[in-house]
């Protein structure tokens, strides 16, 4: 294997990972930050777009555009969940991780009792291109190009719009905000319905290349735990330099010891980073600022 | 004189449960558990020990969460960890002059040893409420994952294999010894009673525990950390102990439940069976250690009734109920009862 193989296959290997991390993380992220809350019931959103997604396949929708309807339609279920569990419980965190992660129970195995053990996916398109002897996947490709097109469209709507403004108003200070006439149980519906439209985003783009199962959510649940515990409370400053940096650690260990040791190697990324930020990357760049 | 001196370490602030009318009414559920097996099969005694297998590790959450205040989904963990160190120890060095026993106290030590390493970064970090969960739970899920790629004939640890996902079967049941011959305690009325032993002599200790001065000052650290510190006590060296406790009374239930069954899958780790626990002890009442262990039991033998329709739809009746109980009841639902029985009768009596 030449260098320019080597260069391209460990860029590849890195691009990949780093687009699985920001993608399974992304969700999890904006709820977490925005609002302070772990959705257990992550991997599940992850799941519903999924199994949206080949359902608008079935119809005769193209890909694009069905991943995008199994996006809107995981945003919506989101919504429908923070107005009937997560809103009671803004002041309790912890009680809203035990609630989601009852809703997370009952979407897996609620998926399990409706649509079975598993489900006929679609195949992954775009067919591949080869470097030297080794060949690599387009569409993986694709899903790169839309890890950084998914931070970089956050950045522009929670900076640029009003939304953006109202929404950071009411994190920073949510009395404050309510008593200069923002509907701060509106922002809070909206955000947790683009946390939960990005995880069923992840599970659209992801499903051509997965297996349909009821579990397959939790595929992607430990990477986007980590991610946002690394990255800390912020998605710009703090889920996208971890996912660097974990990109580093995991697709360096699973192309020398396989996919089990990049996993371990992501886990005691974590350990040591919260032994020693516990605030997370965020935490270590405002350092001083706050 | 002692023995009311015993009785006076038993009560106290942390525990439900006091007074002549709760030891009597111990006494009868007692005794009622003590007589099962004379109107039971051997087989459905040997079958019901399931039940009490899992209350070890609820109590230990109970601990960690209810009285420590930090919710740890890393029980399942723990109790993998002990169950497959029971099977690997058993299998290469049987069970006979008292190794079985041996086996059980190893498994629980490396558990509680995890534990110790894994909460000294968690505690020492200052890692505390949702992060603390969610270490804790990915911890769990990677020790699912990584046993579950141990199909291979290179992992094997002896003469032990650890047939990943598969599960690893054929470890002896536990034997104790005993003059005249070792007695091998199959699932029937012996394993039973020795159980339900450990139970209640874990029951009580853990009453006392929680009344003494560790458990007041874990409790202080659940109301207000900053507080607790500002009292002097180091609140890591508490909140690890708790940890540790907990993780050790999981490792019990784990050895326990694989001498029990002969088996142990890394599936006992994955992320269906750690919820299990949580709502156990969610839905009993996580502060209190007698609502915890009634609720376990509860709740596990509704799960079982249940799981005749199929276990899936078992298992969104759990969602449900823990949804429920959050938003409901979030003090737990046997707890609550606990608090209207005790006032119901306060009233009556016009004392406490």
């Amino acid at each position: 294997m030449d260098f320019v193989t080597t260069l391209v296959s460990s860029a590849y290997q890195f691009g990949d990972a780093f687009a699985f991390l920001v993608l399974s993380a992304c969700g999890l992220a904006v709820i977490f930050g925005m609002m302070g809350v772990i959705n257990l019931a992550h991997g599940e959103f992850i799941m519903c777009g999924a199994y949206m997604t080949v359902f608008a396949v079935n119809w005769g929708l193209p890909l694009p555009l069905a991943i995008f309807v199994g996006s809107l339609f995981t945003g919506l279920v989101g919504m429908v969940i923070e107005r009937l569990v997560v809103r009671r419980l803004y002041s309790r965190p912890l009680d809203s991780i035990l609630a989601t992660w009852g809703v997370s129970l009952i979407a897996s195995q609620g998926t399990l009792i409706l649509f079975g053990p598993t489900m006929r996916g679609v195949g992954t398109p775009l067919g591949s291109f080869m470097v030297g002897s080794l060949s690599f996947s387009y569409y993986r490709l694709v899903l790169m190009a839309t890890a950084i097109a998914v931070l970089l469209l956050l950045y522009l709507v929670f900076n640029k719009t009003r939304f953006g403004v109202l929404a950071r108003a009411t994190i920073q200070a949510p009395h404050m905000a309510s008593a200069l006439g923002v509907d701060t149980n509106r922002i809070y519906t909206l955000t947790f319905g683009i946390g939960a439209a990005l995880a069923g985003l992840t599970g659209g783009i992801y499903a051509p290349t997965m297996t349909m199962i009821p579990t397959m959510g939790t595929t992607f649940i430990m990477e986007a735990f980590v991610t946002v515990v690394v990255g800390g409370a912020d998605v710009f400053i703090g889920t996208a330099p971890a996912a660097v940096l974990l990109a580093v650690v995991k697709a360096s260990l699973t192309s020398w010891q396989g996919q089990l040791a990049g996993q371990i190697g992501l886990l005691l990324a974590v350990i040591i980073t919260i032994r020693l930020l516990p605030k997370g990357v965020t935490g270590f760049i405002l350092k001083g600022r706050v | 004189m002692t023995l009311s001196r015993i009785f006076k370490r038993l009560e106290g602030p942390q525990t439900m449960g006091k007074g002549p009318l709760f030891w009597t009414a111990f006494a009868v559920v007692l005794a009622i558990a003590l007589a099962y097996p004379l109107f039971a099969d051997g087989y459905d005694v040997g079958n019901n020990i399931y039940f009490l297998n899992w209350t070890f590790m609820a109590l230990g959450l109970s601990i960690i969460w209810g009285y420590g205040g930090s919710l740890s989904f890393g029980q399942t963990a723990f109790f993998g960890v002990a169950g497959y160190s029971y099977g690997i120890l058993t299998i290469n060095f049987g069970t006979a002059y008292g190794l079985g026993v041996v086996a059980v106290l190893m498994a629980i030590a490396i558990a509680a040893l995890f534990a110790a390493i894994l909460g000294y970064f968690l505690f020492f970090g200052r890692i505390s409420g949702i992060f603390l969960g969610i270490v804790t739970l990915s911890v769990t899920l990677a020790l699912e994952r990584f046993m579950a790629q141990t199909a291979g004939p290179q992992w094997t640890v002896g003469s032990a294999r650890l047939n990943g996902f598969n599960g690893m079967s054929g470890m002896p049941p536990l034997t104790l010894p005993w003059f005249g011959g070792d007695i091998v305690l199959y699932p029937d009325i012996g394993l039973y009673y020795l159980v339900l032993g450990l139970l209640v002599i874990i029951y009580l200790g853990l009453r006392i525990l929680v009344n003494s001065k560790f458990g007041n000052v874990l409790v202080a650290v659940r109301e207000n950390p900053e507080r607790a510190e500002m009292l002097g006590y180091d609140i890591r060296k508490y909140q690890l102990g708790g940890f540790v406790i907990g993780a050790a009374l999981a490792g019990l239930s784990g050895a326990l439940y694989t001498s029990w069954g002969q088996y142990i899958t890394p599936s006992s780790m994955g992320i269906t069976s750690a919820a299990l626990p949580i709502i156990w002890v969610a839905v009993g009442g996580r502060s209190d250690i007698t609502a915890t262990l009634i609720g376990t039991l509860i709740v596990l033998s509704g799960f079982q009734a249940l799981t005749i329709y199929g276990s899936q739809y078992a298992l969104v009746v759990m969602g449900l109920l823990l949804v429920c109980t959050v938003l409901l009841a979030p003090k737990g639902l046997v707890a609550n009862a606990g608090i209207l029985l005790g006032s119901l009768f306060n009233r009556k009596n016009g004392s406490a």
